[in-house]
């Protein structure tokens, strides 16, 4: 509805959309060195117009090292990275923005003391005037950003309250809506489910989805299979900065999912040992739950890519 | 900015937390202004001062404390701008002796023209200022250091290079240079109101109040900083920088570009004060300015910045530098000790340091 009006407007920064099923960004045996700690090493992967490619793994498995490279904010070591067709190596950020490979971070890249309608306009000011008088379109920005925000099903109290009084989710969308305004091709989210509760991360789930349903190619970064799987159309494993290999939905159900992100023997061990230390705790019985189910679920030919390292 | 909060169009579901924000939003809107302290502090003191001194609110008395409050608004107006943008400078202090040394030792001792010779230390101010930020946003150390560095090579320089040339540490006798006068007036005159007539001064035969030129740079200073930071987008970028510079940088705000402005807009300023107190003084000193860049900061502070960066205003920072402005003459109208003046200084700080504080955690509190 008038999000589209608004969304088409003339500050859209990036190029069209390309039609769903476009591949838009290619890599081939990436890998990145930090001085002598390899971070990532051969991983492959494609990224389509409308799909959901999610990048699976635990902490340090080099997931947010692999996205940084897609970002522009650190150049690969090795490999091939094809954009559009073309190969690329960003040296800042803006270069990446400008070819429409948007980015929402970990830690959101909002600055917390200033107002909400201000962080959503950061970088991409609008102004109206000339010479000395250039000035930023205040009204507009405020409407804007209230606008696109509703549309996202957030209703702010005042678009000028700082963006650090808002909740986790709160946050996290209104970073989802400023990049999918700001003419996004493709969305790269870092773990934006971690840091909150079912119900938060469900609303964010949904926009995740919103933004694919528009035709965004989306990059989505999660340690938990239970969300990546319902949203996801292809998935790639990483390990200790090694690519497990990629799936397309069809090839892996969420169980498979589930055994392989941790490897069915590990956390098996690791949940007997969780309920033995702590017997009450509701973690341990939900993983206990979990990896009864998984380990019992009939195993298919998926099994066989596992490495059992 | 100031928004009047209106309440909420749209009753949340979660009531009762939301009227309690609802409810008190316009006053707290006032309070998280960051200029609010430090208007009432001026204004208790400028009261204070009044009521106890004789001199102190006369017109001969407020033309000093305008004057000295003036200048010390220029360049805290500068330092909070790039304090705001998370950084310091230490050498604002040494670079108003420098340029006013530099300007001059061109007139007096070579009898270069005027413009000329402002010219010069225009350019010096600006290419400091540049290296100062160069040097910050290359290495990545803090500007606190390189801009202490800064300062002590400055310091020097002003000693030794003048000494050197004119064998002694004042700079005398440069109304003679061409085209002195036009310099004059853009730097040194000064409007002189008899304010007499007014029924509250009552002192017909000294009733004038003088007004410097230093104040109307000052208000201009005020008027653009505050227009650059409220409303441009550069001044959106200073915000960002000190804010989360990280995340500015990620979301396509130039880091850099910003920061070595900002390093050059307060050796601008430097520039701008030196150029004042040359011309009103007709002299100036090796030693001008030394000890002035901590001022600066307590000024910035105490008007409401964050030492952290991220927040603040100019408005704020020039209100930090009336109250300076205010307790230093009033210290000596009042036949005090001035060293008391450190003392005051200090217990402003903690007590500016410690309501900022307070401010940003409420701000940045996460519902
Ligand atoms: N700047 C860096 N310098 C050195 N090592 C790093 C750096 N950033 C990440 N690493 C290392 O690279 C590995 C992958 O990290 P990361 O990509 O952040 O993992 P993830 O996001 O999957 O948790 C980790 O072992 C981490 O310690
Ligand atoms: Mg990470």
């Amino acid at each position: 509805m008038s999000t589209d009006v608004v969304g088409q407007g003339d500050h859209a920064v990036g190029p069209q959309l390309p039609p769903p099923g476009t591949p838009i960004i290619e890599v081939t045996d990436i890998g990145k060195t930090y001085g002598s700690v390899i971070a990532l090493r051969n991983v492959s992967t494609q990224v389509k117009a409308g799909e959901v490619t999610c990048v699976l793994g635990d902490n340090g498995a080099g997931k947010s090292t692999f996205i940084k490279i897609l970002a522009g904010a650190h150049t690969h070591t090795s490999g091939e990275f094809v954009v559009d067709g073309e190969k690329r190596r960003f040296s800042s950020p803006r270069e990446a923005l400008a070819l429409g490979i948007a980015t929402v971070y970990q830690d959101l890249a909002v600055v917390p003391l200033m107002p909400v309608w201000r962080n959503f306009f950061l970088g991409s000011e609008v102004t109206k005037g000339a010479g000395p008088w250039k000035r930023l379109d205040i009204a507009r920005m405020k409407t804007i950003t209230k606008s696109e925000l509703a549309a996202m099903g957030i209703d702010l109290r005042d678009v000028e309250q700082p963006i650090g009084t808002l909740s986790g989710g709160e946050r996290q969308c209104v970073a989802i809506a400023r990049a999918v305004y700001f003419g996004a091709r493709v969305l790269i989210l870092d773990e934006p489910t971690a840091a909150l509760g079912v119900r938060q991360s469900g609303v964010v789930l949904k926009y995740v989805a919103k933004a694919r349903d528009r035709g965004l190619g989306v990059i989505f970064i999660s340690h938990n299979p239970h969300h990546a799987y319902p949203v996801g159309d292809r998935f790639m494993l990483l390990r200790r900065g090694r690519s497990m290999g990629n799936f397309g939905k069809s090839e892996l159900s969420l169980d498979d999912l589930v055994q392989m992100m941790a490897g069915g023997a590990e956390l098996e061990a690791l949940s007997h040992e969780l309920a033995r230390q702590m017997p009450d705790s509701e973690v341990a019985k939900n993983m206990e739950f979990d990896v009864a189910e998984t380990l019992n679920a009939p195993a298919d030919d998926a099994s066989s890519e596992d490495p059992g390292s | 900015m100031s928004t009047t909060a209106a309440p909420p169009p749209v009753a949340a579901p979660e009531s009762e937390r939301d009227e309690r924000v609802g409810r008190y939003a316009g006053l707290a809107a006032v309070l998280r202004r960051p200029e609010t302290g430090a208007l009432v502090a001026a204004i208790v003191i400028f009261c204070y001062f009044s009521f106890t001194t004789t001199a102190f609110a006369l017109p001969a008395g407020a033309s000093t404390w305008i004057f000295f409050s003036s200048s010390f608004a220029i360049m805290a107006v500068a330092v909070a701008l790039l304090m705001i943008g998370g950084e310091f400078d230490l050498s604002a202090g040494a670079m108003t002796g420098t340029t006013g040394l530099i300007t001059g030792i061109m007139m007096s001792h070579w009898h270069i023209n005027v413009w000329v010779s402002i010219a010069t230390s225009l350019v010096a101010a600006l290419a400091i200022g540049l290296v100062n930020g160069l040097l910050v946003m290359k290495t990545g150390l803090p500007s606190f250091i390189v801009t202490l560095g800064t300062f002590f090579v400055l310091r020097g320089l002003n000693l030794a290079v003048v000494k050197q040339i004119i064998h002694q540490v004042s700079v005398v006798d440069f109304q003679e240079a061409p085209g002195y006068n036009s310099g004059a007036q853009l730097f040194g005159s000064k409007v002189q109101i008899d304010i007499g007539w007014l029924p509250w001064v009552k002192v017909p035969s000294t009733g004038i109040l003088t007004i410097y030129s230093a104040t109307w740079w000052a208000i201009g200073v005020i008027v653009i900083a505050t227009w650059v930071l409220q409303r441009t987008r550069a001044g959106n970028w200073i915000f960002a920088v000190g804010g989360a510079q990280l995340s500015a940088r990620q979301v396509g705000v130039p880091v850099f570009r910003t920061k070595v402005g900002l390093f050059m807009t307060t050796a601008f300023a430097g520039w701008m004060v030196g150029m004042l107190s040359l011309f009103k003084t007709t002299t100036a000193q090796s030693t001008t300015g030394v000890g002035a860049e901590f001022i600066y900061i307590i000024c910035a502070v105490v008007g409401g910045c964050l030492l952290t960066g991220g927040y603040g205003s100019a408005v704020g920072a020039a209100l930090g530098a009336l109250i300076y402005g205010m307790v230093y003459q009033g210290i000596i109208y009042h036949n005090w000790d001035s060293d008391w003046q450190y003392a005051f200084l200090g217990v402003m700080l903690l007590g500016a340091v410690l309501v900022n504080n307070w401010v940003k955690t409420r701000a940045e509190r996460v519902r």
